[in-house]
């Protein structure tokens, strides 16, 4: 129990730096004041009150002050071009990106975990290659780019999936009809993700099992009489998951760059989407709640990650 | 030292640099020994190949294509025309010719891939070192931001950077290229400084370098002529996978609309193609052979890295 | 409430267990020839007995003990000879035995335990549920009471508080963790158990403890052993008999008491000066000179020739079979007391047993 109370101690320790890192690198690579006069939508009027709000005229360490008590307390900035606040922009955005990345991240993390189970008993045979030199081909090449081929070959030659958008605009459903329109237009967008971060698993888990099928551990189990599916799937793949957890874990930033890629690709109206008009307009407060946000995600899901591997490794527990 | 065998006497080049006691001439017997050894692992040969071509590509890009895309002469009105006999690759959104195009981004999109490894390569080693060599408080400080710089997801973090410092680039030579170059390379060097912190960790504990420093050498000296050497290959390998890494990277950022569009890149032209519509209107040659070119420099790279990476760690050898 | 009692001392000792003749393992290279690391491997069992088998790393011991079991890796397979089992449950040819079929004799007849036992248990599994799967895969109709009932009746056995048992390998101790894996390999009530260097791992005081334990439980239960070890003072202490291997072949087998009185291989010879008497004059023995013969470029004659003090030049020229120079004791050399004219060369097998 300490032991994870540690874990979220320290996890609260690095979002804290986020928020300092954010701050500073706003403040010092752009400022502020210049950049709200750059604004044309900001009349001089809102512009005071903003600069007195912000206290931009005061000392730096007022301004962080001011800073961090909004952030903390969910009021981020306004975003320069839709003039919403960036949590409102953000809140509104997130459901389509969950649903998008966290089906693609199930369906990749279980097609993937598998192949590489596959290659890792077949090693050194036809079907370990193929799916080892599949896996790097996959991993090689830009996410977006696998995007815009399946867009022209599967959408637009042979008609099968919208190309692009949530739902087809300006048109009226019922609630299953919506649902199933949605499912239409998710279809490509998480094919497209899933096989971008299908190779990093197949490639881990080939890895990992690899190692673990050369444990004595595993001779005992085959020793004991165990047929062959069993001492993979009771002993071997059991131990082979703590690698891969750990390692998945730490690429966790590449499923963040393959969302917003791919929501750019197919104008998927997500977090993805946000960052892509937000690059657009320089809308600075969303780039930076973004940032935020998605760093504090990212933590967030290490912790799991961490908490998780206790859960998975009794070694690691501490009595 | 890395490698096993002594190459025999030769009179090449890096031979005789390699005379030299310098850091130059180390790293001339790296890349000497390595290539050497890289001969003999069959992926290590072809990627070697392929990443040949491109380089001479780049390197002589201007004099081959067939069209500056930047003359105002290139425009036509041949717009998304298909492969023909004027233009092998078809044409652009904006009449011009896709494989000009392709030949010198092959330029930038090499360049920096190189150069934004670099600066993670160097940036990465002075904290590597720094932070395994001195140990205590540098130790620690160091190794906490290397984390939290691993943490973060890094394209937010780019976007931002690029974003921030887009506007300063203009009067720059290169322009919006070079603050690519800083972004990536920026962003990229937490994981090489982590795995030359526990190579110099293991190095520090070795006799030789306690004797050094019991016969009262310098600090500065130490890290030249003991540690650097021994760490060198590590970073050799490293950085050529960080330069695949770095070359997604820049295909991604400017397909976001960060890049320069001045300049052709491969990441640049997907870019154009999908504001264009490329996909919807058929127009295959002008996102497909982009793409193609980045999956087999990436590819190639990442071969030839495992290959050093064998050759510098003989412990990965034998899994294969 | 059936759970099956390990085979007690009603067990008739002195009839044969396992039978193996001529066993040969191999792989091939990468031209495709055949490479053998045992050749030629001929020992019996008898219920009861425990037999040491003995040699340098590398000679073949484990290769030999796998097969008994059919665990031999992927790139090994058995290339001549039989194996035998005169189980229980009926006559068991392990060589001509399916996967199948493999798995069904597997700890019920015959176990093993590993060295070091540091990994030989599943790390993220408690130690019951290892000892229950074992359990729940031979007696299928073995219900949870049965299972913790067992496990105790094990541990108490082998000298663990039963309480113990749903505890994680690393929880225990070196030389604990060797009584847990030793219960585990009781656990179906096996006839034959193989030791492969189950005490090289551990300290002196906990070697002796466990060459005792196995002794105890050896004699309780009425077991067969074998024991692998490159230690040939263990062998002294707790075998009836010992074979020694050198290059993938035996080369003499015989009682503990004829070996250590009387050896007639040289390798044997060397092996015992090279354990210090305790009392005796306090120096060791030289070191052999050389290595052991590569598999795949073994010497045309003897294997142990080159490094032979007593060799001749006939050695190098003539490959030996195994020879028996009474019941029981057979050497593969030269200079054995061969009665006049029947030297044991390949092609005039004189009288083998």
């Amino acid at each position: 129990m300490r032991h994870v109370l540690i874990k979220i101690g320290i996890a609260l320790g690095t979002l804290g730096f986020v928020l300092v890192f954010n701050f500073f690198l706003f403040r010092v690579a752009g400022d502020p004041a210049k950049d709200l006069l750059r604004n044309p939508r900001i009349t001089p009027e809102a512009r005071e009150a903003l600069i007195e709000e912000r206290g931009l005229n005061e000392g730096l360490v007022t301004q962080f002050r001011i800073y961090l008590v909004n952030t903390l307390s969910g009021e981020l900035e306004t975003s320069y071009s839709t003039n919403r606040p960036v949590l409102t922009e953000i809140t509104e955005a997130l459901p389509n990106t969950i649903l998008l990345v966290g089906t693609a991240t199930l369906l990749s993390a279980f097609i993937g975990s598998w192949l590489g189970v596959v290659a890792a008993s077949r090693r050194g045979r036809a079907s370990d290659t193929g799916i080892t030199q599949g896996s790097l081909i996959l991993y090689s090449m830009p996410e977006f780019w696998l995007g815009m081929i399946l867009i022209w070959l599967l959408a637009v030659t042979l008609g099968l999936f919208p190309t692009g958008l949530k739902v087809n605009p300006g048109q009226e459903f019922s609630s299953v009809g919506y649902v199933w329109n949605v499912i239409q237009h998710a279809a490509l967008p998480i094919l497209t993700l899933t096989l971008g971060l299908l190779g990093q698993y197949v490639v881990i888990m080939r890895s990992a099992l690899a190692d673990v099928l050369n444990e004595d551990f595993v001779t005992t189990a085959r020793a004991i009489g165990l047929p062959n599916y069993r001492v993979l799937r009771d002993h071997a793949v059991r131990n082979a998951l703590l690698p891969v957890v750990t390692l998945v874990s730490l690429n966790l930033g590449f499923v963040v760059s393959g969302a917003i890629t791919i929501e750019a690709l197919f104008s998927w109206p997500g977090i993805g989407q946000l960052t892509v008009d937000a690059i657009n307009t320089k809308d600075l407060p969303m780039l930076q709640g973004i940032f935020l946000f998605t760093s504090a995600a990212v933590i967030i899901a290490n912790l799991f990650a961490d908490i998780l591997l206790t859960y998975l490794d009794p070694r690691v527990r501490v009595s | 030292m890395s490698a096993t065998a002594t190459p025999p006497p030769q009179q090449s080049t890096t031979a005789i640099l390699s005379g030299s006691k310098g850091l130059f001439g180390r790293l001339s017997t790296t890349a000497n020994r390595s290539f050497k050894l890289l001969v003999r692992s069959k992926s290590g040969l072809i990627g070697l190949g392929i990443l040949s071509v491109f380089t001479l590509i780049a390197i002589i890009g201007p004099w081959i294509a067939p069209q500056d895309p930047n003359a105002s002469t290139s425009f036509s009105d041949q717009i998304l025309a298909p492969p023909s006999s004027e233009y092998l690759l078809g044409t652009d959104d904006n009449g011009r010719d896709v494989l000009s195009q392709l030949i010198l981004g092959t330029r930038i999109s090499m360049l920096v891939g190189f150069a934004a490894a670099i600066v993670s390569a160097v940036i990465g080693s002075i904290v590597g070192i720094s932070a395994g060599y001195f140990g205590g408080w540098t130790d620690r400080i160091l190794t906490a931001i290397d984390d939290w710089f691993l943490v973060i997801p890094f394209l937010p973090l780019a976007i931002v950077l690029a974003t921030l410092l887009g506007d300063a680039a203009n009067s720059l030579p290169l322009g919006r290229v070079f603050i690519l170059i800083l972004v990536i390379g920026l962003t990229g060097w937490a994981g090489t400084s982590r795995i030359i912190r526990s190579q110099v960790l293991s190095l520090k504990q070795r006799v030789f370098v306690e004797r050094a420093r019991a016969l009262g050498s310098t600090t500065p000296w130490i890290i030249r002529k003991q540690i650097l050497p021994n760490v060198l290959p590590l970073i050799f390998a490293n950085t050529v996978l960080i330069i695949a890494i770095s070359i997604l990277t820049e295909s991604t950022l400017s397909f976001l609309g960060l890049g320069d569009p001045s300049r052709a890149s491969w990441g640049q032209m997907l870019n154009a193609a999908n504001d264009s519509g490329a996909m919807a209107q058929g127009a295959w040659w002008f996102f497909v052979p982009p793409g193609v070119c980045i999956v087999l420099v990436v590819i190639a790279f990442t071969m030839v890295g495992y290959a050093i990476e064998e050759i510098v760690n003989p412990k990965l050898r034998e899994r294969r | 409430m059936t759970a099956t009692t390990p085979a007690t001392a009603t067990r008739a000792t002195g009839d044969v267990l396992l039978n193996v003749e001529g066993l040969a393992v191999a792989y091939r290279d990468a031209a495709g020839n055949e490479i053998r690391l045992v050749d030629d491997v001929s020992f019996s069992l008898r219920r009861g007995e425990a037999l040491g088998l003995a040699g340098e790393s590398g000679c073949g011991k484990t290769t030999t003990a796998l097969s008994i079991l059919g665990l031999l890796p992927t790139n090994l397979y058995r290339a001549a000879g039989t194996i035998t089992l005169n189980s229980e449950r009926g006559i068991m040819h392990i060589d001509r035995r399916t996967d199948r079929g493999l798995r069904d004799l597997r700890w019920k007849n015959v176990s093993i335990v590993f060295q070091g036992a540091m990994n030989a248990l599943d790390p993220v599994m408690r130690v019951s549920k290892q000892i229950g799967e074992a359990l729940r895969l031979h007696e299928p109709g073995i219900d949870d009471a049965g299972v913790k009932g067992r496990i105790d009746e094990l541990f108490e056995y082998v000298g663990i508080n039963p309480n113990r048992a749903s505890q994680y390998p690393h929880e225990f101790s070196g030389g604990m963790r060797q009584r847990v894996m030793i219960a585990l390999a009781l656990a179906c009530g096996p006839e034959l158990i193989i030791g492969d260097e189950p005490t090289t791992a551990l300290d002196v005081m906990m070697q002796a403890q466990i060459l005792e334990l196995l002794e105890e439980l050896r004699k309780e239960f009425g077991l067969a052993m074998i024991l692998i070890t490159h230690d040939l003072s263990v062998l002294a202490e707790t075998c009836d008999r010992v074979a020694i291997m050198y290059g993938g072949q035996i080369a003499e087998v015989g009682s503990v008491d004829t070996l250590y009185s009387s050896p007639q291989h040289p390798y044997t010879h060397r092996l015992l000066g090279a354990f210090p008497a305790v009392g005796g004059p306090r120096e060791l023995a030289p070191p052999i000179p050389g290595v052991p013969p590569d598999p795949a470029a073994l010497p045309p004659g003897c294997r142990f020739e080159p490094r032979c003090h007593k060799a001749q030049d006939r050695c190098a020229q003539e490959q030996l079979a195994l020879a028996w120079m009474d019941e029981g004791h057979g050497a593969r050399c030269l200079f054995a007391p061969w009665p006049e004219g029947e030297l044991p060369t390949i092609g005039s097998p004189e009288g083998a047993a």
